[in-house]
């Protein structure tokens, strides 16, 4: 079984056909059903969703407040090894991106340092993160971070490159819980065109991995497109279909969405879909309202002012006082690559206030050691 | 009227028992606390940072001499998982209560028969007072009573759903047939399906998401208070059956008294 099958069912046209030919009376109908089908998210994705925006918020906070009640959990990333061998032309990270600053992988020491600093600002929820570079970064190398992590974390997760499923394995047996894998875009024919080496131009090869993931005992799946490399709203639709089906696929596994909006990126490539912040509200409102279990993830990418207003909009996860550069909380400074520029630079108990200013109890622990294979042994 | 709630030999007066998820903030929280006037509360072991209870939004206001504090093992996959949080809680200080919760479906939570059967029989054995969440499945009420279980708690629609007792002929199965106390579980969103739960004869209720929800948590705790004892009482008092229609004349067998056939 993959996604695949059921991507080939909705080919760009379809999709696009699906979108362009909603009228106001399927955005009604789709905000007034229970369970939503993929021609309502296509009428949600639409332009006349637009004039409904108020009313999905609203359906949006309801079904957040039920499923998951006012709550907002914290994370926060680590970023281990900035050290990649992909060439993904829209990357600061990419091994042709002419960029001057150090690559490096953080040793065993650096990764405990880290993580002290970390735990010590109340966190428990930590995502590690490499480039692509199985060689540099290999399997018993994360599966080393993994271990490291989770003295001081309960709950660790992991958005790396892409595994076969005896490696996740591997790393649910190290204590992992969670795995973030973005498809980047969902388009098959745009993908091939952005990803120019290694093992990430393999489209199929990555679509596949969250599967794999949930299949090998991986508890919490996170999955989204990278925002402006594609219309939105198809790869969105598609993004969707991802997430559902992996509900299916994994039912013993949470499914999350993010939505990670590119906003900067390296000189040699021009953003070909900028997303308003209107178009990131009405994709994370109607995926909301077609996938109401799933959790969604707000990142650092987005700023302060932004992330606060979007907080009440279906948010259930945040990262707080991030820094994407390896070594950043406590060794290495502005002479290290970073993949990304923070835009939310607010310190963790900063963004824990904006969460109660907004009437949502900030959750530190959501997971427990008792529950992952490492303590089994 | 003494109309205590026994549950292992432990006596409780309020009949409502309140979960602890979802809330907006400790406040909030406490202030259901307080105004529901539950003594036995329930917290997710998941979410519960025991190492640092005076830190810990939930811990912090939980009055451990007003409130029993009944750890549950939401999240939980396997009855090796549910086990194991169990103890450490035991370790951490907890008194050895367990409100089993095997959830292997992450959206729904619903119970896994299997895995709760055999977490039960291993807690028991260890010396847990288990209080086992399930389907409204009669059979496995009474398999799990076999096995020493304290309590059954079926539920009463899927958790956090608001939609009452939507297995209600069921749990008057598991009522008739208990002889351990029974808990209606999830679902119950409003204070009327608690009265309903109670009336029906159960022995107590647990709320959490109807109250979390709420806009005033207050009065909501207040009003799940006084529909799980007016639905106790009116089950003490005895009610009367239903009835679709009068039943004013006997249509059948009014011949019999009228003459009309005698000879």
């Amino acid at each position: 079984m993959s996604f695949l099958d059921e991507l080939r069912q909705w080919p760009a046209a379809r999709v696009r056909d699906a979108i362009e030919r909603a009228r106001p009376a399927d955005v009604a109908r789709a905000l007034g059903r229970e369970e939503r089908t993929p021609e309502d998210m296509a009428a949600l994705l639409s332009p006349h969703a637009v004039a409904h925006l108020e009313d999905m918020a609203r359906e949006a906070q309801r079904l957040t407040r039920w499923h998951f009640g006012r709550t907002i959990g914290l994370y926060v990333p680590l970023y281990a090894s900035n050290i990649c061998g992909a060439d993904c032309v829209y990357c600061g990270y990419a091994v042709r991106s002419r960029r001057k600053e150090k690559r490096l992988k953080l040793t065993p020491d650096i990764i405990r340092r880290e993580c002290e600093q970390l735990a010590a600002h109340g966190f428990k929820n930590l995502l590690i993160l490499t480039g692509e570079a199985r060689v540099a970064t290999p399997v018993r190398y994360i599966a080393e971070c993994v271990a490291i992590a989770r003295e001081y974390f309960p709950s660790v997760s992991v958005e790396v490159y892409s595994l076969q499923t005896d490696e996740y394995r591997t790393l649910v047996e190290h204590g992992l819980e969670g795995v973030t894998l973005y498809q980047e875009t969902y388009d098959p024919e745009t993908y091939p065109r952005l990803h120019l080496k290694g093992e990430k131009m393999d489209y199929a090869y990555r679509i596949d991995a969250p599967e794999r993931a949930g299949r090998a005992g991986v508890r919490k799946l996170g999955i989204g497109a990278l925002l402006g490399l594609c219309d939105w709203r198809v790869d969105g639709f598609w993004t969707a279909l991802h997430g559902r089906y992996l509900e299916r696929a994994c039912w013993q596994s949470s499914v999350s969405v993010s939505f990670p909006r590119l906003r900067r990126t390296p000189a040699r490539f021009a953003i070909p879909h900028i997303l308003t912040d209107a178009e990131l509200v009405q994709l994370m409102l109607a995926m909301r309202l077609f996938l109401p279990h799933a959790g969604i993830t707000l990142s650092t990418r987005e700023p302060a002012a932004l992330r606060d207003r979007l907080i009440p909009l279906g948010v259930t996860m945040m990262s707080a006082g991030s820094s994407t550069r390896p070594g950043g909380y406590t060794t290495f400074g502005e002479e290290t690559l970073q993949q990304f520029e923070i835009e939310d630079a607010r310190n963790p108990e900063e963004v824990v206030e904006a969460i109660r200013r907004a009437g949502y109890d900030p959750v530190w622990k959501d997971f427990d050691h008792a529950f992952d294979e490492a303590a089994r042994r | 009227m003494n109309d205590a709630l026994t549950i292992a030999g432990r006596t409780f007066r309020s009949r409502l028992m309140v979960g602890t998820g979802k809330f907006p903030s400790a406040q909030a929280l406490k202030a259901t606390l307080d105004a529901s006037d539950a003594e036995i509360v329930t917290v997710a072991l998941r979410r519960a940072d025991l190492s640092k209870p005076a830190e810990d939004s939930i811990l912090s206001v939980i009055d451990r001499s007003r409130h029993l504090l009944l750890p549950n093992t939401s999240g939980a996959r396997t009855a090796d998982e549910a086990v194991r949080l169990a103890k450490l809680a035991r370790a951490a200080g907890l008194e050895p209560w367990v409100k089993l919760e095997l959830t292997p479906e992450p959206r729904h939570l619903l119970p896994d028969p299997i895995e709760t059967l055999r977490a039960a029989e291993t807690l028991v054995k260890d010396g847990f007072i288990v209080l086992p969440y399930i389907q409204a499945d009669p059979v496995l009420a009474k398999r799990l009573e076999e096995i020493g279980t304290a309590t059954v708690m079926p539920l009463g629609a899927p958790i956090g759903t608001n939609r009452g007792l939507r297995t209600r002929d069921l749990i008057k199965i598991i009522i008739e047939q208990a002889n351990v106390p029974v808990v209606v579980d999830a679902g119950l969103g409003a204070p009327s399906h608690a009265a309903e739960a109670m009336e029906l004869g159960a022995d107590a209720v647990l709320v959490n998401t109807a109250l979390a929800d709420a806009a005033d948590h207050a009065a909501m705790g207040r009003a799940f208070a006084l529909a799980t004892e007016a639905g106790r009482l009116a089950h003490l008092a005895g009610l009367g059956p239903e009835r679709t229609a009068p039943e004013a004349s006997s249509p059948l067998t009014g011949f019999l008294f009228r003459g009309e056939t005698s000879t």
